[in-house]
């Protein structure tokens, strides 16, 4: 029984959770210290000690009561919310994730997820189907589900090409593929305003609203809701977080089952070593930045063909937030499929949060952000906290059988 | 023709500025991903203290020239040290607890904006920090009537070009460049600093403390990408901050990696793209010769076109010139003694 109890600590997916959970921890520590200080030179301790438990248990707030305290209870609105933002970045997550198994740094999931979003609105506005409303386009027989599908598979599509740029950038020309994707990036926020400011897809049905185009639903296309609206009455959700859900599946079967899942990675861990043993190394770059991109423009895909959200086109001078987010929910998960799935959720639990302080507090929703790059920073040496539970380990064992004097020095624990 | 190059020059000397922050760190060994994160801060801190010092009444807008232009300098200055100061960040992950680069320099510039427009919001109840009264820019700019010239009087071609509707610190920015490249190619220091970005084990086996040059390395590059961000700000935002430099920080990123490294080239490069920024943002009201014709409007290329021809073009470069690339050939590599 102890035994068990040992070898499960010594684990080292055990050890990696526990140093994301750490960072996790951590990362709200400060959030909460910030508000902390505010209430304290600012505002007042009242209201920091609510902006506190709402950075903690934001998913559960209902508001306030009649005597304007704060009220905590299970939130059908909040939990579907979630799950409707989460689908973005897990899927940005497991983009990152996937890049990162073949040792690239993914940072061009925002321009992948910003080419898969423009070509599946531009997919789902201009193929009419039997619902279309756009004034002067006249009605199809093609039912809107096939629209729907034809949408995701081109935003699928574009992201992977997208993605292929720095992949095969990096395996022709070793160019590195942080700076390729920094471009990319850029080019395509680029492009894509260029793409719908000549384009005839603008919204100009609902005049109040300039900057944005057309909603999916108008055309009458949108991700089906598959039963979990009757769970989450009034929330954003639908079928989308299943497809999100599925797709990791997919991806861990693909790295852990497959032949190919296993040249990715060998290439991730010596690119060199992997050529000698026969695998194209080459073709495996590109195609894991395809497969990256393929999933950061389902990301996009998924997000706007939920047909409630609208997409501000005039975006050249700022990248998606949904992109960035993967970065941190594939380093909390440590590249883990499955863990992308729990990191994305917290990520857009942290969200939620966000807006239940922007709207009960003084404080607003950015302070959510702030843990989130606290998190990120933290997950840059989690290697050293892993380390650091590592030491801790061995310095008991050390302990026991000899008197360790040179270990003084390092790790910074007291023996 | 004079309007062009005022504009250009506005644009480019941020790029100029924050590309040889880029310079600094990355010679120094460490790939400061963070330049984007820290103008957003520096731009921050700069228009926070003008709005605070005007607020508390310690200047006014009638209090003469030179004052008011020392005062940019000062904030210019609070920009600068407190960059640095954030930057630490960076420098403490890096070099002490041999991160990974690229990941702290993302995480920064995740935290520069998240921070800022949570303050802002708190600050001023809205997502722009501007002044609580007046127009900010103009307090700064150096007009022609400061010296003497009436509303119907031309200053000639150079004057019209270079002193009037002008900022002070276009001029300090370019000083500050000539200088800090001369420090880094013809001083003992700036030697030793680049050593450490090529062969840190060779210059600790010389005596070089490698840490002590890799901290200077990002602390000079916090310094001035802090100041470049506030210069953004003031001289293209109108003195405001809103947590956006618009990818600035990345476009220096890219003018560094056009100008391989070296200053005089990163000087050619943010003209040409400072040029581009310039088109686009007024492309359809440029009378490049003052005739009356509209070029650029008529050849009628959309401006997105020319937003995008910087990143193409460095893409492009890199592509053409990866093999004979010099970058600093131990940048992104943890510096561990025990390696030596």
């Amino acid at each position: 029984m102890n035994e068990n109890r040992t070898s499960f600590w010594k684990k080292d997916g055990t050890r990696s959770v526990l140093a994301s959970l750490i960072s996790i921890l951590i990362g709200l520590a400060v959030g909460s210290l910030i508000i902390l200080l505010l209430g304290i030179f600012n505002t007042s301790m009242k209201d920091a000690w609510e902006g506190i438990r709402l950075v903690f248990l934001g998913l559960f707030s209902t508001g306030r009561n009649t005597a304007g305290a704060l009220t905590f209870g299970f939130n059908g609105i909040n939990f579907g919310n979630m799950l409707f933002r989460a689908t973005p970045v897990i899927l940005t997550g497991l983009s990152v994730a996937v890049a990162n198994k073949t040792g690239l740094f993914n940072i061009g999931a925002p321009g992948q997820y910003l080419m898969g979003t423009a070509a599946t609105l531009f997919l789902a506005l201009s193929i009419p189907s039997t619902k279309m409303a756009i004034p002067g386009v006249n009605p199809s027989s093609i039912p809107p589900i096939a629209v729907w599908f034809i949408a995701l598979l081109g935003g699928m599509l574009a992201g992977a090409a997208w993605g292929a740029i720095p992949g095969l950038l990096k395996a022709l020309l070793n160019i590195n593929e942080v700076i390729a994707c920094i471009m990319t990036n850029w080019i395509s926020a680029n492009l894509v305003t260029w793409f719908f400011d000549v384009s005839n897809l603008k919204n100009i049905v609902e005049n109040t609203k300039s900057g944005y185009i057309y909603k999916t639903t108008i055309n009458g296309v949108a991700t089906p809701k598959m039963g979990l609206d009757k769970i989450f009455p009034g929330s954003q959700v639908n079928g989308g977080i299943i497809i999100a859900i599925l797709l990791a599946v997919a991806v861990y079967i693909l790295l852990t089952r497959t032949t190919l899942g296993y040249e990715l990675k060998a290439c991730g861990a010596n690119r060199f070593a992997a050529r000698y043993a026969g695998i194209k190394d080459k073709r495996n770059i590109v195609l894991s930045m395809a497969i990256a991109g393929a999933l950061a423009g389902a990301g996009g895909a998924l997000y706007y063909l939920a047909g409630n959200t609208e997409f501000f086109w005039s975006t050249y001078q700022s990248l998606p937030a949904e992109g960035f987010n993967g970065i941190p929910v594939a380093l909390l998960a440590i590249n883990n499929p499955i863990g992308v799935i729990f990191a994305g959720a917290f990520m857009s639990m942290l969200n939620i949060s966000g807006l239940q302080i922007t709207n009960l507090t003084s404080f607003n929703e950015y302070i959510t952000d702030v843990i989130i790059a606290v998190i990120v920073y933290l997950s840059a040496f989690s290697l050293v906290i892993k380390l650091m539970l590592n030491g801790r380990k061995k310095k008991r064992a050390a302990a026991s059988v000899v008197d360790d004097a040179k270990g003084a020095d390092k790790g910074g624990s007291k023996a | 023709m004079s309007f062009l190059i005022r504009q250009t020059l506005i644009y480019a000397v941020p790029l100029m500025i924050v590309a040889l922050a880029g310079v600094f760190a990355e010679r120094s060994g460490i790939i400061n991903l963070a330049l984007e994160g820290l103008m957003i801060f520096g731009a921050f801190i700069g228009v926070l203290f003008v709005r605070i010092m005007q607020q508390a009444g310690v200047f006014e807008t009638s209090m003469g020239v030179l004052p008011l232009q020392g005062f940019m300098l000062l904030s210019m200055l609070v920009s600068a040290v407190l960059g640095a100061v954030f930057s630490l960040l960076l420098a403490f992950a890096a070099i002490n607890l041999r991160a990974d680069q690229t990941i702290g320099g993302t995480a920064l510039n995740l935290m520069a904006p998240a921070l800022v427009l949570f303050f802002i919001r708190i600050i001023a109840n809205q997502n722009t920090l501007q002044m609580a009264s007046g127009d900010a820019a103009s307090w700064f700019m150096i007009k022609k009537s400061m010296f003497g010239y009436g509303r119907g009087q031309e200053m000639g071609f150079l004057g019209s070009t270079f002193v009037d509707k002008v900022y002070l610190s276009t001029y300090i920015c370019i000083l500050i460049y000539i200088v800090l490249s001369i420090i880094l190619y013809k001083t003992k220091f700036g030697l030793r600093l680049r050593s450490c970005g090529e062969n840190p084990q060779a210059s600790a086996s010389l005596g070089i403390n490698v840490y002590k040059m890799r901290y200077c390395g990002v602390i000079i590059s916090g310094a001035l990408a802090g100041m470049g961000g506030f210069v953004y700000a003031m001289t293209t935002a109108n003195c405001t901050s809103n947590g956006d430099v618009a990818g600035f920080g990345f476009l220096a990123l890219a003018v560094m990696i056009f100008g391989n490294w070296k200053p005089l080239n990163i000087s050619g490069a943010a003209l040409l793209f400072g040029l581009f920024k310039c088109i686009a943002a007024s492309y359809s009201s440029l009378d490049i010769n003052g005739d009356g014709v509209y070029l650029l409007a008529q050849l009628n290329i959309n401006p997105n076109f020319y937003r995008l021809l910087p990143y193409l073009i460095t893409l492009l470069v890199l592509a053409f010139t990866s093999k004979s690339s010099r970058a600093p050939k131990a940048e992104g590599i943890p510096y561990d003694q025990s390696t030596r």
